[in-house]
């Protein structure tokens, strides 16, 4: 009753979805390294924006750490080995997303070390922003929530606009995926430093950190280290997808609704995801690059689940066979099951914006289950949109093929795709699917 | 390890239950305590009548998905919905042929002609239900006594009517009966509750309405029974409950009103509730979800005109029951309704209606 009447109270936006949070397999089990592969593929273009441009040649001998590409500009950012080892070509590889991108490949040194070789010590509290923000971009960060958008960034404020909150989002609300959860408890410290560091950045006088409550163990974790003066607060959110999204956690925990169209920052917000923090509160105080993140690696078809430090570049096939994967016929999923995509091949390396490997069951062709049935008007959908668009409305326009009224009449590009109207619908229309289409569509004409 | 078979698809990777032949199934479920007792009151006409308008709804649904060279859908229940449901308005001694053509009308004309499931604009078994009232006036205002003896070993006389014959008149037998009861005082006068109060001024208790110790369509009767199948649909999730909550809301609202005016001339806003085929229609065919709009705005205004019209209809129309007119009227002004009442989308500027 206790826990209904809380519930009650606990901050969340309006709508959503409660899909199991399936995060039962991993969100106890603690951080262990993955070895290192044999091979090594650094893909060029990881990130949000200009692919990096190599520094490295044929034969080079590179050690872990050491920068290896470099920024194509101030919206791109640079690459570090994750190994010590030797450069064995800079061409063209297979990717998650399919088409081939150029990529630096590493033969791993028979006896490489996981201690970093390279760095110096930063003095990074009495740096100015400008600095930091350089600091920030030579780490090579990206958001590692899934979005890949380049750190440095998003952190640098517009100079017309000011930021008085920073919001941490911690919420992970993806199912299955328990990597913020993992980093939350064992990475503390290194998430508070790395918000100390934001906050110097961006100016802003607080900063929440937006937790689910399915999370209890991080809030207290984290509560303990911090006393009452202390500009950082951990805002406790409802378990409830797609919470994590940054412009639903800032209504959450703040109340404002950032504009259609718009960036937090114009309602005095800066939003980064604690992995991305967590790690930059390791990275920037001893000037080392992003070599390795958490991923998660669960679901039914896997013998060994688990969340994993794995050295980046390290191709999918290695990380799975470690994880135990049985090899079966399956659904491989990299990020979580709402919004990730499915990966086409084993022989893709695994890149800065996996938080996630999920082997899930290979779908049941013919079923009732998967059987696609007319929209019968059951307004699931608008009950679950969380930026209050109508699916449904939107779906039927989609098969009709009317892309441009869509986006014009019914808010298509307020649409992120988070796959809630998916989810609930009774008659399997692939909606999200639909309007990813006609987005790409429209963006084609407008070209 | 060799290259195993990888599945290609876009996100999301999971899907929640009921699917449309889920809910459509346990739409039927919930009607089944209705049939029962439709049957327990009536007896086997009720019966023969229910099996004969979803066996030709059914057939109908075959047939077209032939013709048009469509898998054929009677397997996501849906048509049988709409026979039960047809049935179920129809009076129990309503003839078997005329029942046939009823359902056959809801399908081909109600549904089949604007694309099938999804895309009816229009409640099929009222459209069913609107054609044979046309067509059939006096046979549809022919009611039977409920719980009259001997229900189970024969026919209403009016049931077994020749295919295209005017069915019999039921005067003789229902004075049959009464004189066999012998009870002057329960004698069957013929009338529903509604009619009773309508052309009478006479009103029912609302407790037998609650309970259905009443006489009116096959289903209708008891209102009670009517509320807890409606309630496991909510209670699975398969029922917008908002729907039927507004149409009721609308028609206690319309009625309270008429009632503190004059207390005399317009009935108890209880009476209007439990009485006719409102229940059945607000729960069961106001709350079909395609004939609705999607919007929750659209959603409370839909519902609430339907329950005003009902009351409209009845008290100042020409017939004592006016659920049907007033459903159908809901249906037809669902896309407008909905095009008016399009929701605010996070972040827009534009507050409802007014431009920036």
């Amino acid at each position: 009753m206790m826990g209904l009447f809380q519930s009650l109270f606990t901050k969340t936006f309006a709508h959503g979805i409660h899909p199991p949070t399936s995060k039962g397999q991993t969100h106890q089990l603690p951080i262990r390294r993955m070895p290192f592969s044999d091979l090594i593929t650094v893909p060029l273009s990881q990130h949000f924006g200009a692919p990096s441009k190599p520094l490295v040649h044929k034969g080079q001998e590179v050690v872990r750490g050491e920068p290896i590409a470099e920024a194509d500009g101030f919206m791109s950012v640079p690459m570090h080995a994750p190994v010590t080892g030797v450069v064995v070509g800079v061409e063209l590889t297979p990717t998650a997303k399919g088409p081939k991108t150029e990529a630096i490949i590493i033969k791993t040194h028979p006896s490489a070390s996981q201690k970093v070789m390279y760095g110096s010590e930063y003095d990074w509290q009495n740096a100015n922003a400008e600095d930091l923000i350089h600091e920030i971009q030579n780490t090579g960060m990206v958001g590692l929530g899934g979005a890949g958008f380049p750190s440095h960034v998003k952190m640098q404020v517009p100079e017309d606009h000011q930021i008085d909150t920073l919001v941490i989002n911690g919420c992970e609300c993806e199912p299955y995926l328990t990597t913020d959860h993992r980093l939350m408890l064992e990475m503390t410290d290194s998430l508070l430093l790395g918000i100390r560091i934001a906050l110097k950045i961006c100016g802003a006088k607080k900063a929440i950190i937006g937790i689910e409550d399915n999370k209890m163990d991080a809030v207290a974790a984290i509560r303990e280290r911090l006393d009452k003066s202390d500009p950082i607060s951990v805002g406790v959110v409802k378990t409830k997808y797609p919470q994590g999204s940054e412009k639903l956690l800032i209504t959450a925990l703040l109340g404002r609704e950032v504009p259609s169209g718009g960036l937090p920052f114009q309602v005095g917000v800066v939003v980064n995801n604690v992995a991305t923090l967590a790690q930059l509160g390791e990275l920037i105080p001893e000037r080392q690059g992003l070599i390795e993140r958490v991923v998660t690696i669960a679901g039914p078809g896997v013998a060994k689940p688990g969340n994993y430090m794995v050295p980046l570049g390290t191709p999918l096939r290695f990380a799975l066979e470690h994880a135990g994967y049985f090899g079966d016929a399956s659904r491989l999923v990299l990020g979580g099951p709402m919004m990730g995509n499915t990966a086409a091949s084993l022989d893709v390396p695994i890149t800065k914006p996996v938080s996630g490997i999920l082997v899930l069951e290979p779908t049941e062709s013919n079923s009732e289950q998967q059987k696609i049935y007319p929209c019968i008007h059951c307004s699931h959908c608008l009950e679950a949109c969380p930026v209050n668009l109508n699916p449904s409305q939107l779906g039927r326009l989609a098969a009709k093929r009317e892309y441009e009224v869509m986006a014009s009449q019914y808010h298509l590009n307020d649409c992120f795709e988070c796959g809630s109207c998916s989810y609930v619908c009774p008659s399997n229309i692939p909606l999200v699917q639909y309007f990813r289409i006609a987005k790409s569509v429209n963006r084609e004409r407008s070209s | 390890m060799n290259q195993p078979l990888v599945e290609i698809r876009t996100s999301p990777h999971i899907h929640s239950s009921p699917t449309v032949a889920q809910i459509m199934r346990n739409v039927t479920y919930a009607l089944m305590p209705l049939v029962a007792f439709a049957v327990f009151q009536f007896g086997i006409s009720a019966l023969a009548l229910i099996v004969t308008v979803v066996t030709a709804t059914l057939l109908t649904e075959s047939l077209f998905a032939k013709l048009s060279g469509r898998e054929n859908t009677i397997f996501d229940s849906s048509a049988a919905i709409t026979g039960l449901l047809l049935a179920l308005t129809l009076p129990p001694g309503f003839p078997l042929w005329m029942g046939a053509v009823a359902g056959f009308i809801a399908i081909a004309l109600g549904k089949t002609l604007f694309g099938g499931i999804g895309f009816n604009l229009f409640n099929p078994a009222l459209i069913g239900r609107a054609f044979v009232q046309a067509a059939f006036p006096v046979a549809i205002t022919t009611w039977s006594p409920a719980f009259a003896p001997g229900r189970f070993v024969e026919f209403i006389p009016s049931t077994l009517t020749m295919p295209l014959m005017r069915p019999a008149d039921l005067t003789p037998w229902i004075e049959k009966i009464n004189a066999s009861a012998g009870n002057a005082v329960d004698a069957f006068s013929g009338a529903t509750p509604l009619a009773a109060w309508k052309f009478d001024g006479i009103a029912t208790d609302s407790m037998d309405l609650l309970t259905g110790m009443v006489t009116g369509s096959s289903g209708e009767t008891s209102a009670l029974l009517i509320l807890l199948c409606g309630g496991y649909l909510v209670l699975r999730k398969m029922m917008n409950w908002r729907i039927p909550a507004t149409v009721l809301a609308g028609a206690f609202i319309t009625a309270l009103l008429l009632f503190l005016f004059d207390s005399e001339a317009y009935p108890d806003p209880l009476f209007v509730l439990f009485s006719g085929g409102l229940m059945l229609g607000a729960i069961f065919m106001a709350s079909d979800m395609v004939g609705s709009p999607v919007t929750p705005l659209g959603v409370l205004i839909y519902g609430l005109l339907i329950g005003f019209f009902t009351v409209i209809i009845r008290t100042f129309g020409g017939l004592p029951e006016g659920v049907m007119y007033a459903i159908l009227l809901g249906n037809a002004l669902t896309p407008l309704i909905e095009s008016v009442t399009q929701p605010r989308v996070y972040g827009d500027k534009q507050k409802k209606g007014n431009s920036a």
